[in-house]
């Protein structure tokens, strides 16, 4: 694997009610990675944005204004919309959403990532969840590994 | 138009000046005479009035006024900017009708023409309307009312509150508690029970702003509350702001001047929501927009044809015109008064309303390189105000008094569009 130091991950979505969001603040920072976060400010707790190195309500500034080794966008609840953390899943996707316009404008060497499972056109177009630059299969694939490695740690007590 | 200087204007700090204007700019303020000269002493010399909270009632409403007549009235005010409220139909709630309502605005050319978007679909108070696509349409929306209504749901209030963050954006919200103003027809107090009229309670306002500033310094957003009415709201609001919230305030020409006292007598024509309260409560928004409290004059122009106010009194509609008065009674409450000044004037007039809504080009001093935005008052002349201003609506709640101060020049990006108090183009 390769070193985290000095690289920049961003985390556009539903921060607030994300445990991927909180897990991997905690754990990217710890690896010396530095975190940006993206949602509209509804969806932005400030017990978080305290944590990471910036936030920001604009997903075209961010990506226009920071170098991102990494971004991983998260699954955005339909019941948000209905408790009116934002008006429609049109303008979500518009505003939040990851589409060609804004993967033309990452750096060819910066991954897409997402913990799925994937609104494919809300928060993620397909065509960016499918492209070379994504990790998503992988992050699948890895996670089994890791849930058997906890459990297996947790259960059978141990060490090695 | 050919480069013009304004001779012998007094400015807002008393200072007397000559202002040259080319190409829509200030080129120069001083004692130069470059171009065509234009004799405006005695008149002083302000940034075009900005209004935050206009009807210009198209689409839908066009019986009433229309982008182009209320933008003539408004110029006729003084004014070289407007915000269009949202509650056209359709309802200003979508990029595709913001678009619509400045094009409409530029076409005329009066004045700029600002649209506000609707805060939640169709006003109806239960789902959020596109915010972010009203923001980064062309009309570049950052002012959202539902005006005319309240949203009155907390949690929506709450979430509209929080994201309208995200785009720099601000709520302005009308202070109606429903459930307490249902069918309400004037202020509830003394009057209204003479009348027996069904009263609408000051607190139906107070408690909404009560319940808001509390919200906006929970989710840390500013909140714009219109048409304060009573001197209640006035205490809530400068709590508020001893208490560090970001809330500011407007107050409309009429609650600076007229009573429930104008009741008597059922005359629709001073029928309006909120409605015109008691003494005590003018007195304390005179006092308010004096020391800060309320922050702006904002006209709420709110035309209604002879059907809709020549009629009994519950029948007749809401509201009353404004825009072609509104800086004679910001003159009686601020000058002629001797209670203030022509400094204080321009903040409320111009400078703040532009503030609150972040227009661009317009409540800017007059100064080398300004956008060239002017209003030239003659604040010793006097008129009596009588039907057909320009305005498709005569309800028109002044019809008869004499009204000190008057606006004889307007000038809209460097173009008159008032010249000698009558329409220039």
């Amino acid at each position: 694997g390769a070193g985290l130091d000095g690289l920049s991950v961003a985390i556009v979505g539903d921060i607030a009610h994300s445990r991927v969001a909180r897990s991997n603040l905690t754990l990217l920072k710890t690896l010396g990675a530095k975190v940006h976060l993206v949602a509209p400010a509804t969806l932005l707790p400030k017990a978080l944005t305290e944590k990471a190195d910036s936030y920001s309500y604009s997903l075209d500034e961010t990506i226009d204004e920071v170098k991102l080794d990494a971004i991983m966008m998260l699954r955005v609840q339909s019941e948000r919309m209905n408790a009116s953390f934002f008006p429609s899943e049109r303008e979500y996707a518009r505003i939040w959403g990851l589409n060609q316009d804004r993967l033309a404008r990452l750096g060819k060497d910066t991954f897409i990532m997402h913990p799925g499972p994937m609104n494919r056109g809300l928060e993620i177009d397909a065509r960016s969840a499918d492209s070379d630059r994504s990790l998503i299969l992988d992050q699948v694939a890895n996670g089994v590994s890791v849930r058997m490695a906890i459990m297996y740690h947790l259960l059978a007590g141990g060490t090695e | 138009m050919t480069k013009f200087t304004l001779v012998g204007a007094t400015l807002a700090d008393g200072a007397s000046a000559n202002i040259t204007v080319s190409g829509g700019t200030i080129t120069a303020i001083g004692s130069q005479t470059e171009g065509d000269i234009i004799d405006v002493s005695g008149l002083v010399a302000l940034p075009g009035f900005v209004d935050l909270h206009t009807h210009l009632r198209e689409p839908g409403f066009e019986q009433s006024e229309t982008v182009l007549t209320g933008s003539k009235a408004a110029a006729l005010g003084g004014y070289t900017a407007v915000h269009a409220m949202a509650n056209t139909h359709p309802v200003a709630d979508t990029a595709g009708v913001v678009e619509q309502v400045k094009a409409l605005g530029d076409e005329a050319g009066y004045v700029q023409v600002q649209p506000i978007g609707a805060v939640t679909v169709g006003l109806e108070g239960k789902q959020l309307a596109e915010l972010g696509a009203m923001a980064q349409s062309k009309a570049k929306v950052s002012v959202f009312s539902d005006d005319g209504k309240c949203v009155s749901d907390p949690l929506l209030m709450r979430r509209a509150l929080a994201y309208v963050k995200s785009f720099g954006g601000v709520i302005a919200q009308h202070a109606q508690e429903p459930r307490l103003t249902e069918n309400s027809q004037m202020h509830e107090g003394k009057v209204s029970t003479e009348l027996g009229l069904a009263g609408w309670p000051a607190v139906a306002e107070e408690s909404i702003i009560a319940r808001d500033v509390l919200l906006a310094e929970a989710v840390g957003s500013r909140i714009h509350i219109c048409h304060l009415s009573t001197a209640g709201s006035v205490e809530i609001v400068r709590w508020a702001k001893a208490r560090g919230i970001q809330v500011t305030a407007e107050v409309t020409p009429h609650h600076l001047l007229l009573t429930d006292e104008n009741a008597r007598g059922y005359d629709p024509v001073f029928k309006v929501n909120p409605p015109l309260r008691t003494a005590n409560d003018v007195a304390a928004l005179r006092e308010a927009l004096i020391d800060g409290t309320i922050d702006i004059v904002a006209t709420d122009h709110a035309p209604h044809p002879a059907e809709a106010k020549d009629c009994e009194w519950s029948a007749a509609a809401f509201g009353m015109l404004g825009l072609e008065t509104a800086a004679s009674i910001a003159q009686e409450v601020l000058i002629d008064s001797g209670l203030s000044d022509w400094k204080r004037f321009t903040e409320v007039m111009s400078t703040n309303p532009a503030k609150i809504s972040g227009i661009e080009g317009q409540g800017q001093a007059l100064e080398l390189g300004a956008p060239a935005n002017i209003a030239l008052i003659d604040p010793k002349a006097s008129r009596t105000i009588v039907d057909g201003g320009a305005s498709k609506s005569d309800n028109q709640p002044y019809r008869g008094l004499t009204l000190k101060g008057a606006v004889v020049h307007t000038i809209y990006r460097g173009e008159f569009t008032v010249r000698d108090s009558k329409l220039a183009k």
